[in-house]
């Protein structure tokens, strides 16, 4: 038993991990200093944003959702920062739980509107896209705010890890995701509605309270990312996180995630955005355009859902 | 059989990864023969067939079609050369009505429009034909209960081109009336020289019907046997594999036969005290419903296929509203009955649904993950956290007690045989321990091993002092588990019988009579 479950762990993250190691060479191969730790603390200290913003995907696609509005979310929280800070003089600390507030608000509002009154989530989160994107120039003018070192505590490297308390932050999110997903209630009923709501409704399980629940936990998510995104930039930005919403799909699809709800994995999700952010860095100091990094990119993703799809037939799911 | 050999397979094999499903089968249909496949579930009759129609291909084999090599890739080519099945499962199209339905490969068309007024000509033609003159053909089939839909779905087969029909377990959902027409039909299609291989788990309906009988089991032909030959109890024998199989020991055979298990006494569990009472509860499809449910009793619910009987069970757990009345569980009385199915499974009640796959089962989670999903809030966690170790358990106690046959609990159940995925719907619901349970078809498609189990559960839930409605279109099976029956009618629950007081005549009497007279009302009641 114990052992099955060994195998079929190494299953299930082994193609993830293959991938990674082989990128890895191959760009230490391909230039000179790749394979650093200070390079790849660079690498790592970019990731705080897309792990955070993807944790949050991951428990929206596998009730069978989705969030488009999650790049504004982060623009929007972060901006918080600007208002507490700037306009109202207040300080820091004043300002992560308005931040936090206002994120997990919109994600509240993004599932309670779907939920009650059947809407696809995909044409809320789209209005809320542009809801709060537009809300984030009104709070920001339309400007770049520089905010000063004041904001940076989330982001100064850990001077005994060389690791910010962001990227932390975010792991810590990644093992709390996994941790709800497979060992809780609530993931095994996320699960359990993605797969066949009306089953689970049959079942004698209130299924609205937790597909709320999920939009917001999104929301909230954006909010931690919006503060990593301040911390690290120390400016509040209208513009922030724009089209991240894509790229945490895209870590959602190359770990396994099912676009159709149902399946999914908070890991293979973290393992995705490496992927992803790994193949950014690497290309780029290969000296490859952005054009190029952006067909690479795209290319990984099918590839990385053909993958899926051949495991899943070789594995004896039912293939259709 | 001294017709030539319409269809021939050689050696048919199957593998799904590294499971041979089926192994080298062979089988002959002879032109204008109606040949029965039997086989528990599981044996792979559904396989074979799928592979027959061309859905599937084998790995290794040979078929021929009138002496013709025949390879199908695809329902396409199959139905080309004559070859139609109708599934168990349901393939309408749900939005689409039904003469698009029927007509679907075949659209009467100019230019590429659809001529809509030939359509419905036609299509009301062949409702005609199949009895159903009261349906509309322009009615999207969505809107149809699973009964009619399958009779759709049988004429739709039946209006092409077919030189070989398979119909795999065509009368699980249809009444009597239904069934008899149904038959009649095939008689006739026999007589045209169409051959048909015919699944079904009711052995009456195959000794009616079929010229010849081939059984399989574990996925190899055990044998095809003259129809005339075999009496019932063979019959099950050679299904079962039991070892009594070759010994011609009479009392042996008793015991596994399930047409004699009325002979086995009943023993009624049924109390005094009320368990669920139910007074003047309307919905949709339903009326002005009065029932009581006792202790240990099993309250069958018999009705023609439409009459209301899913619909009301819907009703009292909390599925579909209720627009009047009220239930009455233990003490506490309900205005309006549930609002919401966790309303009713809080209150100790259980349904166990009629289309399993649509709303009894997560087909593509573990057996574990089903078998708990009704009990992880109240018994396998604490603080939101699973006990997993607690759910395990459970979980393989459920499996032993109802001998779900998997690779163990994390198999997926999509890949169960329909038989053991009853189980799990089941043992989903076992595994919650509620007070009344509410069985929509619970043997639909189901072999008799499993079916015979499934009555024995029935009974032993009784004798715990659980309280059981069963709703079925099998009278047999009615009369040989419950209590009392109740008919339903026209959304109504017209007659109640006792054990004793009942004959299947009288039951069908109620059935059709009441229908007769309260057509009016149902009719006002739907619009």
């Amino acid at each position: 038993m114990k052992r099955k479950t060994f195998l079929s762990g190494l299953l299930e993250y082994g193609g993830l991990v293959l991938v990674l190691v082989l990128l890895v060479s191959v760009f230490s191969l391909a230039t000179d200093h790749f394979l650093q730790w200070q390079r790849l603390q660079i690498i790592a200290n970019q990731m705080p944003v897309p792990i955070m913003v993807a944790v949050g995907m991951t428990f929206v696609l596998i009730i069978g959702g989705i969030d488009l509005s999650v790049g504004s979310l982060v623009a929007l929280s972060s901006a918080m920062f600007g208002l507490v800070i700037t306009n109202w003089g207040g300080n820091v600390w004043m300002a992560v739980p308005l931040c936090i507030l206002v994120g997990t608000l919109c994600g509240l509002i993004n599932g309670t509107i779907s939920v009650a009154f059947r809407i696809p989530a995909f044409i809320v989160t789209l209005g809320m896209l542009e809801l709060a994107r537009g809300a984030t120039k009104v709070a920001t003018d339309s400007r770049s705010i520089y905010l000063g070192k004041t904001v940076e505590g989330l982001d100064a490297p850990l001077p005994w890890l060389g690791l910010s308390p962001a990227i932390l932050l975010a792991l810590a999110t990644v093992i709390i995701g996994q941790l709800v997903l497979t060992r809780t209630v609530f993931g095994r009923y996320c699960i359990a509605i993605g797969t066949n709501e009306e089953t689970v409704r049959m079942s004698g399980v209130s299924t609205k309270p937790y597909r709320i629940a999920v939009f917001a936990g999104s929301g909230f998510l954006c909010a931690l990312a919006g503060w990593a995104y301040v911390a690290k930039h120390q400016t509040v930005d209208p513009n922030a996180a724009t089209g991240i919403e894509l790229a945490a799909i895209a870590a959602c699809v190359i770990g396994g995630t099912s676009l159709m709800g149902g399946r999914g994995n908070v890991v293979c999700t973290f393992i995705g955005v490496v992927i992803i952010s790994v193949l950014q860095s690497g290309l780029a100091q290969m000296g490859v355009p952005d054009a190029g990094k952006q067909m690479i990119t795209g290319l990984v993703i099918i590839v990385a859902a053909l993958i899926d799809v051949i495991r899943i037939r070789l594995t004896g799911g039912k293939t259709q | 059989m001294s017709q030539p050999t319409r269809f021939r397979a050689r050696g048919l094999t199957k593998r799904y990864g590294k499971i041979e499903v089926l192994h080298g089968i062979d089988l002959e249909v002879g032109a204008g023969e109606i040949h029965a496949l039997l086989g528990a579930n599981g044996a792979g009759k559904s396989t074979l067939v799928k592979i027959i129609a061309g859905l599937i291909r084998p790995d290794l084999g040979l078929m021929e079609l009138a002496d013709q090599a025949y390879a199908p890739n695809g329902k396409q080519q199959s139905e080309s050369a004559g070859v139609q099945i109708v599934q168990q499962e349901l393939s309408l199209i749900p939005n689409l009505s039904i003469a698009e339905n029927i007509f679907f490969t075949k659209l009467p068309s100019r230019f590429g429009w659809v001529r809509y007024r030939t359509l419905h000509r036609d299509a009301a033609i062949a409702l005609k034909r199949f009895g159903l003159h009261d349906l509309d053909p322009r009615t999207p089939t969505s809107t149809l209960g699973v009964g009619q839909q399958q009779m759709i779905e049988i004429a739709a087969a039946l209006n092409q081109d077919c030189r070989l029909l398979i119909l795999d377990e065509p009368t699980a959902a249809l009444t009597a009336t239904e069934t008899d027409h149904l038959f009649t039909w095939l008689g006739e299609l026999r007589q045209q020289g169409v051959s048909m291989i015919y699944i079904s788990h009711r052995l009456e309906e195959i000794s009616r019907l079929a010229d010849r009988i081939s059984v399989m089991r574990d996925g190899r032909m055990i044998g095809t046997y003259q129809a005339s030959e075999l009496t019932k109890q063979q019959t099950i024998d050679l299904i079962s594999g039991t070892p009594e199989e070759a010994s011609a020991d009479k009392p042996a055979f008793e015991q596994a036969d399930p047409q004699t298990a009325s002979v086995k006494p009943f023993t009624s569990y049924a109390q005094a005290n009320p368990l669920m009472s139910v007074e003047g509860l309307c919905g949709s499809k339903i009326q002005d419903v009065h029932l009581t449910l006792h202790r240990g009793e099993r309250l069958g619910i018999a009705g023609l296929v439409g009459s209301g009987r899913t619909e009301l069970l819907r009703a009292i757990f909390g599925a579909d509203r209720c627009t009047n009345g009220s239930i009455t569980v233990g003490k506490v009385r309900r205005q309006l009955g549930f609002q919401h199915p966790k309303q009713a499974v809080d209150a100790g009640i259980a349904m166990i649904t009629e289309d399993r796959k649509h709303d009894g089962l997560l087909l593509s989670q573990s057996v574990q993950s089903n078998l708990s999903l009704a009990s992880l809030k109240h018994r396998f966690s604490r603080f939101g956290l699973i006990k997993r170790q607690h759910e395990r358990l459970s979980g393989s106690q459920i499996q032993q007690q109802l001998q779900i046959k998997s690779a163990g609990l994390e198999q997926s159940v999509n890949t169960l045989s329909g038989g053991n995925q009853q189980k799990v719907v089941v043992g989903k619901w076992i595994t919650h321990q509620p007070e009344i349970y509410l069985f929509d078809e619970p043997t639909r498609g189901i072999d008799v091993g499993v079916r015979n189990r499934l009555y024995d559960l029935f009974e032993s839930l009784a004798q715990q002092g659980r309280g059981l409605v069963i709703v079925s279109s099998d009278l047999q099976e009615l009369m040989e588990t419950c209590d009392r029956i109740a008919v339903m009618n026209a959304g109504r629950l017209m007659s109640v019988f006792t054990r004793g007081q009942w004959s299947e005549e009288q039951l069908l009497q109620a059935s059709f009579d009441a229908s007769a007279s309260s057509d009016e009302t149902a009719v006002e009641g739907q619009a």
